[in-house]
């Protein structure tokens, strides 16, 4: 029996980074994996829920939780703050609602963030990547904290012919913080300046991650200060080949 | 400091402030690194915090059995128990045993407890003369400044700042204050005559050991041991949530205070001080009294929150917040700044006036990954966050931004379709695609970095016609 996953994307892959919905289906069907997209996908609730709208966060998670509960196949997710929000704060959300919480429970026992599924669920790091030249990684909070994703990261970019270079203060936020950035903009702003003087000091060209968000927040901050450094989540980096060039790069994205 | 501005315009301040991101940045790198640094050759040190937090878990649990056990004990070895319920109680208390007590001057060791109730203002207006004789406190006191960090109150000033402070309020000389060795035998000259003089020490009190009835006190300069031992009253304050149970849970908690606050395995005094002189002993206070400060710790009992009240006051988690470190402390508003304050202080004075604290987060989680007894603040920075929305409100913006939002998401046909409409927004608007400007509250987004556009089709909608042509 092949494997099958259900690949939630995000809100923010689909409507704004496509291309990484698609080179982390790649990657996981050159895996020998079968991708199906649920329809209805939308948003997993996490803005409202970071913000205190439990109410609203609890809409939203429980209409993603019915869209992933029509299959038992497990959900692979390109972010590590959704799968957070997936696998760590959704069940809580429904504490006095013990169907719903069992549901998502349920759920968060077979979610997944990517990097974990192709390394710890099936073993894989070498994904024959083609991608050269150097790179460096910054570890998105949720998904180190939340999630303790690190070595796998860090296993399949080794596997890949990069060369990588240091990232000082790597594990220090890059102060996205979703709402946090547009209303505490002036905290986020300072956090992100320090984050790109490091990004820059690694000489890197491509700054490599496993959240759109946070790199979309770092990318718009390069191209603020009107730097070229390619700003790639891992998936793009580990779908690229010789016989199918790179897919979009969020930073030169203008294209779409 | 600005007691009326609001958190934002506080901010504003901070990072307008010349110079105090890069202090604030050196100092706490520094701090950080050598807590790395102390626990990387702490073998067993991850067992020792799990140890650490089930003891304080246990203490916060059965709170009032350990406060009346430590009680108990501290009387039996001739110290007097004072039971403040507000900081106002704990202020007349101390006043009262000033009064009595003849006391002219006092002097202060490092005491966060006496911050929060702003005791020197009190004391000072009952006509006693107050000296903190904890080095950073006494330039906070001499600068009429404000800490900014709970164990390093002057970690947002210089050396250069603080020779300022001490040639502008004490006349000092350049030869004086020519670099910091001399500025410490200065300040080691000055207090050491006020540590004579004093008829009062006041204290604060790292822990309290319920089955001796003994406090605990560590400081790195020894001022905590003259404040409490050579003046005749000797008064301690506590906050009620400082209790360890047995000399041995202390060792516990110790091993862990210093090696996460400045990396040093101990610091360089620690003090366990039960019962005053006794008859036959050369040193002492001939009173000690034991200031028991609730000021609503207990009304944390049994709430969401009540974690908060695990912390031993390491500030930790101050050094390795990025927004403390981008801030600094005053921007809080409050006594205790950083993650733990962010809690802290509006759980104990309420989101009324506190509401912004928790937001001030991007919830990156490094405070629960350095805090000695793991206390979780993001999950705790969230339920403030659900409680302020339910109590205070918010932002209009927001409040229909994230209902419409919702409203959106379950329903997926017109999730596409607004999105589709934001699609032909942002393209109209981006060069390259990135925009510069966006409108409205989300204008602060774009001061400091640009936006991309949409793309030009969903991940969705080409992956359904991908399906489509292969079938």
């Amino acid at each position: 029996m092949p494997r099958r996953v259900q690949l939630f994307v995000t809100c923010l892959v689909d409507h704004l980074f496509p291309s990484v919905g698609f080179a982390t289906a790649n990657v996981l069907e050159r895996a020998g994996v079968t991708v199906t997209v649920p329809e209805g996908q939308t948003c997993c609730g996490q803005p409202a829920f970071n913000a205190g709208f439990h109410d609203e966060a609890r809409q939203m998670a429980r209409h993603t939780i019915d869209v992933l509960s029509r299959s038992n196949d497990p959900v692979v997710i390109p972010s590590g703050s959704c799968t957070d929000m997936l696998v760590h704060q959704a069940p809580r959300l429904f504490d006095g609602d013990a169907p719903t919480a069992g549901r998502a429970e349920r759920l968060a026992a077979r979610t997944f963030e990517f990097t974990q599924y192709l390394v710890d669920q099936l073993g894989v790091t070498d994904c024959g990547s083609c991608a050269r030249g150097t790179a460096t990684y910054h570890p998105s909070c949720h998904g180190l904290r939340g999630l303790g994703i690190e070595r796998q990261p860090r296993a399949l970019l080794e596997a890949t012919p990069l060369t990588l270079t240091p990232l000082a203060e790597a594990e220090t936020c890059c102060g996205f913080g979703g709402l946090f950035a547009v209303k505490m903009s002036d905290i986020s702003g300072a956090m992100l300046e320090r984050k790109l003087d490091r990004i820059e000091e690694s000489g890197a060209a491509t700054l490599v991650g496993t959240d759109v968000s946070c790199l979309m927040h770092i990318a718009g901050g390069l191209h603020r200060r009107g730097r070229d450094t390619r700003v790639r989540h891992l998936a793009e980096v580990l779908a690229e080949r010789e016989d199918a060039p790179a897919a979009g790069r969020i930073v030169s994205r203008g294209g779409g | 400091m600005h007691a009326h501005a609001t958190f934002y315009r506080r901010v504003e301040d901070a990072l307008a402030t010349p110079d105090l991101p890069e202090k604030m940045e050196r100092a706490t790198s520094r701090l950080v690194a050598a807590r790395h640094a102390a626990f990387a050759a702490f073998t067993d040190g991850e067992h020792v915090r799990d140890r650490a937090r089930a003891i304080r878990a246990d203490v916060i649990a059965n709170l009032d059995r350990y406060l009346e056990r430590f009680a108990t004990a501290a009387e039996s070895r001739g110290g007097r128990v004072h039971w403040a319920e507000t900081g106002a109680d704990a202020v007349r208390i101390v006043q009262e045993i000033a009064r009595t007590g003849g006391v002219g001057t006092a002097v202060k060791s490092k005491s966060m407890v006496s911050e929060e109730i702003d005791l020197n203002a009190a004391l000072e207006s009952a006509g006693v003369r107050v000296v903190e004789t904890d080095l950073g406190e006494w330039i906070v006191q001499l600068a009429r400044d404000h800490p900014s960090h709970i164990i390093a109150p002057i970690i947002h000033k210089s050396g250069e700042d603080i020779a300022r402070v001490m040639r502008e309020r004490l006349g000092a000389s350049a030869e004086d204050t020519r670099d910091p060795a001399a500025m410490a035998a200065l300040a080691r000259r000055m207090l050491r005559a006020e540590f004579l003089r004093a008829d009062m020490g006041i204290s604060g009190s790292n822990f309290g050991v319920a089955e001796t009835g003994s406090l605990c006190l560590v400081t790195n300069e020894g001022n905590g041991r003259l404040t409490t031992t050579v003046p005749r009253i000797h008064v301690a304050l506590m906050g009620i949530e400082r209790i360890v149970s047995t000399l041995g849970d202390l060792a516990i908690m110790l091993q862990l205070l210093a090696r996460s606050a400045t990396g040093q395995k101990l610091s360089v005094y620690t003090n366990i001080l039960t019962g005053p002189r006794r008859v036959g002993e050369p040193d002492g206070p001939e009173e000690l009294h034991i200031v028991l400060v609730d000021n609503r710790r207990s009304g944390l009992a049994g709430t969401d929150v009540a974690e908060i009240l695990y912390c031993i006051r390491c500030g930790a988690c101050l050094n390795g917040c990025p927004v403390y470190q981008a801030i600094g402390g005053h921007a809080y508003g409050s006594v205790y700044p950083g993650p733990v304050g962010a809690v802290l202080t509006p759980a104990l004075r309420g989101l009324h006036e506190f509401g912004e604290l928790p937001h001030a987060s991007s919830l990156c989680g490094a405070c629960r990954e350095i805090c000695p007894v793991r206390i979780d603040i993001p999950r705790m920075l969230l339920t403030l966050r659900a409680t302020g929305v339910e109590t205070e409100g918010a932002p209009a913006w927001i409040a229909r931004g994230l209902r419409t939002y919702a409203a959106l998401a379950t329903r997926p046909a017109l999730f596409r379709a607004a999105a589709g409409a934001a699609r032909r927004l942002t393209r109209l608007r981006a060069r390259n695609g990135w925009i510069g400007r966006l409108p409205g509250p989300l204008a602060g987004w774009t001061r400091q970095r640009d936006f991309p556009a949409f793309a030009r089709r969903s991940f969705q909608d080409q992956w359904r016609a991908r399906k489509r042509r292969a079938s």
